[in-house]
């Protein structure tokens, strides 16, 4: 037996949060006639803007940019920047979000020049490589998902939902029909009846059964002819196997619906079952979760769209194809059209496929059978803490109700959240699902050691404690952080859009 | 949490006040301490009509957004204007001033299918 460290792995509590000031503004930090550049003297003579944009596209006033040094303009970013809690400082376990450590050589790869110094105009003749890229990642996703073919385009989740509510469209209408209905569960991501009211549809809600899966008799009784489709994710948001979804499917074409494959939480299923298998015709994969692009933080994201054969004449075009020994951009006969101005976001795919080919499909069983049992490691580990709320096996996150601590003691899911941050980790995801009160949702990923999250456990450990030692001090974490508790409804009842820089007096 | 004897309630924890033809309709204390601080109220449109379990509004707290339901049938004859300014009227005074809107209804409209007071608790408890 080998001895570990019991701090490897570690928590980011030495994260350089120095000093509790707030950080000012950058509007605060000017100073009339500072700058960060400064232009090449081209002999060409300045003008009035006037002279050049129509007088109708003038702004009417000058926009109050700020005036910073380079130096100071460095300095206030790298200390934001220091303040922040990202996933390379430490464990981020907030539940359906799938934040785990992106393998930095996929990185590498991508800032290879002749990837990144493509141009996305460059005709297929110039452009071999970056498409056989293109169809390899989508020989790659069709093969995890079980689907036919996919489109590359989709710049996130969410375009993702949209573009297959609107395949979904398509595929009645070839048909004549005109349905207009989507089915979701109640314990569903807020973007799906959000993607299916941007799409045209209306949602009709099922409810969850007691053991937190689709109640199939209410499934049932509310199918018919006027339905579109149904969107899943399995497993669902409480990081549940839907056991019955061969049902489900068969139910749901019965009436000629579609199913679509919410693919949050793909990351729990890699290698092990396939959504195509299970009945789906459309799947959306989230790569920043799945395949380890960049999280969040205003993307670019991608978010491609795996169809059954029966809806690949609907995808969107062109899609990068195999003509003969050589690739093309080819659109599909019936496509729905471009949903990316370009060919979507080409470098975060890079990444994607750069993950996908250094695990292969046995390290990509690997990913989900680690991520799974993590979460279930935790569910275990914290069940003797805090109530679960389907105390049975997990996939790969854990759902916890705090409900008896907040009837017992006054403590909240969100104070649980605020304080864990001061252990130094990032908060779970609280209030989400909805159909949990006081939910506490945590997703410890594959990529934590068994070392973090046994520290991970021990800031649970603790916080419960102090929750019935001490829990006014909870009300008022985080208290070591620069900045501490923020009055989230005031903000929300009183939104303040703007921000006046100038000296108050 | 409380629970006023002299109203009638929805399992959805609406509550409903019938003065003659006018029914009164809000969250329940319930509702609200289980929403969190309320930051939003979209009241229906005064002269809708509604029917039992339709959705007439939505209350947004800083965890979610929730829908309310009617718990009886009729026309909107008058919205409670002061949610707009003061959504935290909900959570301070839930039976009160933060009374959502007032229904019209024939007859009894479903309001003799609401729960009492004893039945809501048994619900809640």
């Amino acid at each position: 037996m080998t001895m570990t460290h019991p701090a490897a792995g570690g928590k980011a509590s030495s994260a350089p949060l120095m000093g509790r000031a707030a950080e000012p503004t950058i509007f605060e930090l000017s100073q009339p006639g500072r700058s960060s550049f400064q232009f090449r003297t081209t002999g060409v003579p300045p003008r009035p803007a006037g002279d050049l944009i129509p007088s109708e596209f003038l702004a009417d006033d000058v926009v109050e940019l700020a005036e910073v040094s380079e130096r100071d303009l460095v300095a206030h970013f790298t200390r934001l920047s220091h303040r922040q809690f990202s996933v390379d400082l430490g464990a981020y376990p907030l539940g359906s979000c799938t934040m785990k450590y992106n393998p930095k050589v996929c990185d590498t790869i991508a800032s290879l020049p002749g990837l990144a110094g493509v141009h996305p105009g460059a005709p297929a003749s110039l452009t071999q490589g970056w498409l056989e890229i293109m169809v390899s990642l989508e020989a790659a996703l069709c093969e995890v998902t079980g689907m036919a073919s996919a489109t590359l385009q989709p710049a996130a989740g969410a375009a993702g939902e949209l573009t297959g509510l609107l395949l979904m469209r398509a595929y009645h209408a070839a048909r004549g029909e005109e349905r207009r209905r989507i089915i979701i569960p109640d314990s569903a991501h807020g973007t799906n009846p959000a993607s299916v009211t941007l799409g045209g549809y209306d949602v009709t809600t099922v409810p969850s059964d007691d053991r937190g899966c689709v109640d199939l008799a209410a499934l049932k009784a509310v199918l018919d002819t006027d339905v579109a489709g149904i969107m899943l994710t399995n497993p669902n948001t409480l990081g549940l196997f839907e056991e019955d979804i061969a049902e489900i499917a068969a139910a749901v074409h019965d009436v000629g619906g579609l199913l679509y494959y919410d693919g949050a939480n793909l990351n729990a299923i890699l290698g092990v079952v396939r959504p195509g298998d299970m009945g789906f015709d459309i799947v959306h994969m989230n790569l920043h979760k799945t395949f380890a692009t960049p999280h969040g933080g205003g993307g670019p994201g991608a978010g491609p769209v795996a169809v059954s054969s029966r809806l690949t004449e609907f995808l969107p075009g062109p899609r990068a194809t195999k003509v003969g020994d050589r690739y093309d951009w080819v659109t599909p006969p019936s496509s729905i059209g471009r949903v990316h101005g370009w060919h979507g976001n080409a470098l975060v795919l890079a990444r994607a496929l750069a993950y996908i080919e250094i695990h292969g499909g046995d390290g990509l069983r690997k990913v989900s059978e680690r991520a799974v049992l993590n979460a279930n490691w935790i569910r275990q580990r914290l069940s003797t803490v805090f109530d679960v709320a389907f105390d049975r096996p997990c996939m790969h996150e854990v759902v916890l109700s705090l409900t008896t601590l907040r009837k017992d003691h006054g403590i909240k899911a969100i104070d649980v959240a605020k304080r864990l941050m001061e252990e130094g980790f990032h908060a779970p995801t609280v209030y989400f699902p909805l159909i949990v009160d006081e939910a506490l949702m945590i997703e410890p990923t594959e990529t934590e050691s068994l070392q973090t999250l046994e520290a991970l456990a021990q800031a649970f450990e603790l916080i419960a404690a102090e929750a019935l030692s001490d829990p006014d001090s909870l009300h008022a974490a985080p208290r070591t952080s620069p900045v501490g508790r923020v009055d989230e409804a005031l903000a929300a009842r009183q939104l303040i859009q703007t921000f006046d820089a100038r000296p108050q007096p | 949490m409380e629970t006023p004897e002299n109203l009638r309630y929805s399992s959805d924890h609406e509550w409903a006040a019938r003065t003659g033809t006018t029914v009164r309709i809000g969250i329940t204390d319930y509702a609200q301490d289980a929403l969190g601080d309320v930051v939003y109220v979209e009241a229906p449109a005064v002269g809708s009509t509604v029917s039992v379990g339709a959705a007439i509004g939505e209350v947004e707290s800083t965890k979610s957004v929730s829908e309310i339901y009617a718990p009886v049938a009729g026309t909107v004859i008058a919205v409670n204007e002061a949610l707009a300014d003061h959504p935290e009227l909900v959570n301070a005074d839930p039976y009160g001033e933060g009374w959502l809107c007032e229904v019209a209804v024939e007859g009894e409209g479903g309001f003799d299918a609401l729960l009492d007071a004893e039945a809501y608790r048994a619900l809640t408890d």
